[in-house]
């Protein structure tokens, strides 16, 4: 009833190939990115983007990029903070060493220089695996948030090694730094995102992705058949890393302006990506999306609710809000151990046979 | 998906509904969770309790009342700009974020939104310059002050020479902590002492390898940027590896009762800054009985009351509500607006006779802000523990800091700032 598919023939390989083959999802697509683009930025004032959008767009990039490495390439990384942190500080340094840069070109480039770190730090997926890789990552999340620490030059040698953004423009309105208005800072971050995730969707289907998923499935069958784990994994690495590193230098430049960096990158944020992709759906776009926006708006709902509208006390409503989110996570994960992103997948199996099933 | 729509609704209302804009707002960022919630709870309570006695008693403000909100923010960067964002709407006339890194967070957004900020003892020390930093005050101490403080009082104990002598700056790993090195290095040159600094990473739980370290160098004097549960953790530290007590100098934040009683007699003799006086003895304390104790107003469960953070707590209210009362009177309009305010702090001024009309005689310096000084008089006290009667007292006056050292400091830091973000002097 919901999807009428009827009449709806793909004559071509092509059509038949498309990211959303089913009509309906076709045109709810436009017309999502036609309410995020067009609407929203009407809508929209310094609450709701900081407190909900930014976050949701910044974190919904560093899932993807994260379900990159660990969903599509099966290699576990407890790294993102400290790859967000070289994304963040690159930025810096690009901003602050070349004012003229334009801050588009700054984001990118930290992402490129965050890539070629991730690939180093990707070195010794080649040797070991699973668990032990995940170690091997906890390290470089240790190892980079202690060097930003200890070298006075990544940040400009502040008094108090915070990181500052200056106001940077594009095409004459503000993005970063406090007079930046929420509409432009949400735009820049959409672009980002729809972009990446467009990027992403079709790395994923395509040659490379396919070699990822052949790694990730059963790596010793894969070399057998002629994918080559070093090219794989480290364009897994790079790939996620540049992903990530632009998630941080936007969370550094559009959305907090300060940053510290053994508060703001510190393990809870690699934890807090990781959780992000587990509940959303390992190796799916739209999960990382999912994950990300259950997990931003979740505690930003809750607070709203017991504080403002139940007038309980902040720190009850902060104790409550512990619960209830680990409560809502064990209760996905008992529901729907694929995450969000399966039980939309079974959800749109049923609505398309609804109400007819055999 | 269906039971997101759902709770996207149910923000959309949240955020509608707020209180009514008539009262005179004071946003309180408060942590009363995670691991800093054994500094932030008497602090917030004290706070708190300040507001409901104006309102108690004299119906807030010069007749108008107080609206007082508190938002979790667990010390939190993030969910302090979420805060700010939540609250600023409602007309908030001051914020007092209560932690270095979210007033760093807020100094740009609040200046572009034209709120003041009062950090007093906390933030970035070089927003005492008023000529860049147009809305945020730090008065009426800050960290170099501190700083300073320590390295006077170590000259008062060794008549005046300390040449040679070896200091360890133990802080928390974090624009708090590291904001006094550079004072101290500067005060190291001048006073020829060798300074070592060993950090101390969030939470601070782990400071087994730092105390490893001054248990093998040996300094003669120990001084700590600590907060939260490394306090504690640091005092029982030094307790076990026999440091003498009464040579470690915590700043301000690390003197509290919940940082020494962990330690139990251990602690006797611990020392830390002061920017106000301690204990319960203060007619103000009788006001408080009467009107928000004993009517079921109080914000805690009560025990916090009395404490260093309490009172602390409560001279952040005074602060913050006497510069109010000086907006009412420098506008004449009872219901100020966040730029009033501003303005009156620029102009504030607290003498002894106000304080003791508070219901705070002999509790802290009397002083006056200017527009090139937003940082007030630089005046810190020393205050000691006695484990024995459980109580800090104040050891010295409120003495003097360097403040030649400190204001060109200020100057170089500030002006590296204004040229970062091309801001204009502000004070002509």
């Amino acid at each position: 009833m919901l999807y009428r598919e009827v009449g709806e023939f793909k004559p071509s390989y092509k059509k038949d190939q498309q990211t959303f083959p089913i009509r309906l999802d076709r045109y709810g697509y436009y017309a999502i990115l036609a309410f995020a683009f067009c609407v929203i930025p009407f809508l929209i004032n310094d609450y709701w983007a900081n407190a909900i959008l930014l976050p949701f767009l910044i974190f919904g990039i560093a899932a993807i990029g994260l379900n990159i490495l660990t969903g599509y390439c099966g290699q576990v990384s407890l790294g993102s903070g400290g790859f967000m942190a070289v994304g963040a500080y690159a930025c810096y340094k690009l901003m602050t060493g070349f004012p003229d840069l334009n801050i588009i070109f700054c984001i990118m480039l930290s992402g490129g220089i965050t890539a070629l770190v991730g690939i180093m730090f990707g070195l010794p997926s080649l040797r070991i695996k699973g668990f032990y890789l995940a170690v091997a990552t906890l390290a470089a999340q240790f190892f980079l948030i202690w060097l930003f620490n200890k070298v006075a030059w990544f940040y400009n040698y502040s008094a108090s090694g915070q990181i500052t953004a200056p106001e940077r423009t594009l095409f004459g309105e503000i993005v970063t730094g406090a007079n930046a208005t929420p509409e432009v800072a949400y735009l820049v971050c959409l672009s980002f995102l729809v972009v990446l995730a467009m990027v992403a969707r079709n790395l994923t289907r395509g040659s490379v992705g396919r070699k990822w998923m052949a790694i990730r499935d059963m790596d010793i069958a894969a070399e057998i058949i002629g994918v080559n784990p070093l090219m794989a994994k480290l364009t897994a690495f790079g790939v996620s890393s540049f992903y990530v590193g632009i998630a941080g230098a936007l969370l550094f430049s559009v959305y907090l302006g300060a940053v510290e960096v053994g508060e703001v990158f510190g393990i809870q944020k690699s934890f807090i990506i990781l959780f992000m992709i587990i509940i959303g759906g390992l190796g799916s776009i739209f999960g990382s999306l999912a994950g990300a926006a259950f997990l931003v708006a979740m505690p930003v709902v809750l607070k709203n609710v017991m504080v403002g509208q139940l007038g309980w006390a902040v720190d009850l409503a902060a104790h409550f809000e512990f619960l209830i989110v680990g409560a809502l996570i064990i209760f996905f994960l008992i529901v729907e151990p694929h995450g969000f992103a399966m039980l939309w997948r079974i959800i749109k199996e049923k609505l398309r046979l609804w109400p007819f099933p055999h | 998906m269906k039971l997101r729509n759902v709770l996207l609704g149910a923000v959309a209302a949240a955020t509608i509904a707020g209180p009514a804009l008539a009262d005179l707002t004071f946003p309180n960022l408060t942590y009363r969770t995670g691991a800093y919630a054994v500094n932030g709870i008497p602090y917030a309570d004290g706070y708190a309790d300040y507001m409901a006695l104006l309102n108690e008693r004299d119906g807030g403000i010069g007749g108008e009342r107080i609206n007082y909100v508190e938002c979790e923010t667990q010390y939190n960067t993030e969910k302090g700009v979420e805060c700010y964002e939540n609250t600023k709407g409602m007309g908030s006339l001051v914020y007092q974020p209560m932690s270095t890194g979210i007033t760093y967070q807020l100094i740009p957004k609040a200046t572009a939104d034209g709120i003041p900020i009062l950090s007093m003892g906390y933030g970035r020390t070089s927003a005492a310059n008023g000529n860049v930093f147009s809305h945020i005050f730090n008065y009426p101490a800050n960290y170099w002050v501190g700083a300073s403080a320590v390295v006077n009082h170590l000259l008062d104990i060794n008549n005046g020479n300390i040449k040679g002598k070896k200091l360890a700056l133990v802080y928390h790993n974090s624009a708090y902590g590291k904001e006094p090195i550079r004072t101290l290095e500067e005060l190291a040159k001048k006073h020829g002492f060798k300074l070592s600094l060993l950090p101390v990473d969030h939470p601070g739980q782990e400071q087994k390898s730092q105390w490893l370290q001054i248990r093998r160098e040996k300094p003669d004097y120990v001084t700590m940027w600590g907060w939260g549960v490394m306090n504690p953790t640091a005092i029982q530290e030094a307790a076990n590896i026999r440091f003498p007590m009464e040579n470690f100098i915590g700043v301000w934040w690390s003197g509290s009762e919940g940082d020494v009683l962990p330690a139990g007699e251990s602690a006797h003799g611990y020392k830390s800054l002061a920017m106000h006086n301690t204990g319960s003895d203060f007619p103000i304390y009788a006001d408080l009985k009467k009107y928000v104790y004993a009517t079921g107003k109080a914000a805690g469960d009560g025990t916090s009351s009395g404490t260093v953070l309490y009172n602390r707590g409560l001279y952040a209210a005074m602060l913050a509500t006497e510069a109010a009362r000086q907006a009412q009177s420098l506008t004449g309009k009872k219901i100020i607006t966040p730029s009033d305010m501003r303005d009156a702090m620029e102009q504030f001024s607290i003498d002894e006779a106000r304080m003791t009309a508070i219901g705070l005689p002999n509790f802290a310096p009397s002083f006056s802000v200017t527009c090139e000084n937003h940082g007030g008089p630089g005046l810190a006290a020393i205050q000691q523990w006695d484990a024995k009667a459980q109580k800090w007292s104040l050891i010295s006056d409120f003495i003097k800091t360097d403040s030649e050292v400190i204001g060109s400091l200020i100057a170089e830091d500030s002006a590296a700032y204004a040229k970062e973000n091309k801001i204009p002097a502000q004070c002509s």
